[in-house]
């Protein structure tokens, strides 16, 4: 089992770990989730998440110009140190991942799903050959700060960084090394990603502690991102599910749709013609909570869809959940069913997020809709 | 007789991590403190209705952390007479008063026998301890 450069000071925080894709993560430390949750949502909170993938390409136009032929996103259109939410997408039009693509000087940036990223380099690899070059680092730890005062702690450390755009990142430095932080999350609130060198995140960490901040494990990370009604692949997206399926057609480039890239006929016939089964967000009427597999029905008594996530929402205050569900049944406040312990749990399908949050663009807070 | 009612009164506990108190001819159930540190924060709580008869071993009620749902069982056999609606209200008392405000359901015992088979505080607690290594 492998274990991230922050493991010893998880375990001094009072860390329960669970294995996660092969490492050794914490879910949770002294206080809980509900806590750790809430101080997220009104402070700011620190996430270990160096089991992820941070995977570097090196190259100029001409990989700019390949690249465009893998994901459906307009690479051409983004700038430097810009990201943006894409795929690593199956012929089929599923998703091998979901990723973040962040445009750099001399190449890409991409964060990759941590059970996912040596299958998705191998991926990449095949398809664009010896060409460039590829790595996927392990000498580099990822840290995600996130809450509303999330930019005041990151600042007192790093100066400069209440600058950056939302889902825009820049290179920073930290006792004299590089750092890169890029503006952006997977929970609903304003914060930031930080790659840093696995020999000074131990001690980075520890000053945002000092500053105010406060380490939050990987339970928390999903009831936050399920309540932004944030994706989690595996659960809710995998390689039979296409993006549009998803609900996430925003996330596919409109001059890409008569382009090629893997599964771009299948996207393409969805995106015109529409799908047979949709991604909605689902609130139960009941506090009973309705979790991943949990069978949807209509009020006949017919199966029509299945939960994908589903959680106890703190911040809510009631349980919520995501799943596929027949598109007939796709609309806003319509009646259904769900199959807890025997029983039929009445719940209507709702708009996502569950929980509202206001989202930093550029100097602006804005309300994300 | 003084001698076997504080035996009754004493606090047993379950393999599947219950508490039980008896009073009389009724008992009351909860689950247990270590049952909680396993579980984290409780979200949910569900409890047998009132008026229903339950067997020892059986499913009485269920609990839900953030993370996943758990059956609670009924330690031992009997009719249940009264449950906290507090706990279904606020299922964070569970956590913070397991043994006290955190009780889940009152039982009328059928077969005070049934007592017999389970643990005494130190057994349980190294019970607890033995299946947490």
């Amino acid at each position: 089992m492998k274990k991230t450069p922050l493991y010893d000071l998880h375990q001094k925080h009072g860390a329960k770990f669970v294995q996660f894709a092969g490492y050794e993560m914490p879910i949770q430390y002294e206080t809980g989730i509900v806590k750790e949750h809430i101080t997220t949502r009104n402070n700011s909170g620190i996430f270990d998440v160096s089991h992820m993938g941070q995977l570097f390409l090196k190259g100029g136009d001409e990989l700019t110009n390949d690249l465009q032929k893998i994901f459906p996103i307009d690479l051409a259109k983004i700038s430097i140190n810009q990201s943006k939410y894409s795929f690593l997408m199956k012929e089929n039009g599923g998703i091998y991942d979901d990723l973040i693509i962040t445009k750099l000087k001399d190449g890409y940036m991409i964060i990759l799903n941590a059970a996912c990223k040596e299958a998705d380099l191998n991926i990449l690899k095949n398809k664009i050959g010896e060409k460039y070059q590829i790595n996927l680092s392990d000498n580099l730890s990822l840290i995600a700060i996130q809450g509303p005062k999330a930019k005041d702690v990151l600042d007192s450390i790093v100066p400069g960084v209440t600058k950056l755009k939302f889902m825009n990142g820049n290179q920073f430095k930290y006792n004299d090394l590089d750092i890169y932080i890029t503006r952006s999350g997977y929970t609903g609130e304003d914060g930031f990603e930080i790659s840093i060198d696995n020999k000074i995140v131990e001690s980075f960490v520890e000053k945002l502690i000092e500053k105010g901040s406060t380490m939050i494990g990987l339970g928390a990370r999903d009831t936050l991102r399920l309540e932004a009604g944030l994706c989690l692949y595996g659960h809710d997206l995998d390689e039979n599910t296409s993006p549009i399926e998803a609900n996430l057609k925003w996330a596919i480039s409109k001059n890409k749709i008569n382009e090629k890239f893997p599964g771009s006929d299948f996207i393409k016939k969805q995106y015109n013609e529409g799908v047979s089964k949709l991604r909605v967000g689902i609130k139960p009427e009941t506090k009973v909570i309705a979790r991943e597999s949990t069978k949807i029905f209509d009020e006949k008594d017919n199966e029509i869809g299945k939960v994908t996530s589903g959680t106890f929402g703190p911040s809510v205050n009631g349980p919520i959940a995501m799943g596929y569900i027949h598109n007939d049944y796709s609309k806003k406040n319509t009646k259904i069913f769900l199959e807890v312990r025997g029983k039929k749990i009445p719940a209507s399908i709702c708009e996502m997020p569950f929980y509202k949050k206001n989202y930093v663009r550029g100097g602006e807070e804005n309300v994300r809709n | 007789m003084l001698e076997e009612e504080k035996k009754m009164s004493e606090i047993k506990f379950s393999k599947e991590h219950e508490w039980i108190t008896v009073d009389g001819e009724v008992a009351t159930i909860g689950i247990t403190k270590h049952a909680t540190e396993l579980l984290g924060d409780i979200v949910f709580a569900e409890l047998p209705e009132k008026g229903s008869n339950v067997n020892k071993d059986a499913t009485a009620g269920v609990v839900e952390s953030t993370k996943a749902a758990s059956d609670v069982y009924t330690p031992i056999s009997g009719e249940v007479v009264d449950t906290n609606q507090s706990i279904v209200d606020d299922p964070s008392k569970i956590n913070s008063d397991p043994e006290g405000d955190g009780w889940f359901f009152k039982l009328k015992i059928k077969d005070p026998a049934e007592m017999n088979t389970l643990m005494n505080r130190d057994e349980y607690d190294k019970f607890a301890k033995e299946s947490a290594s």
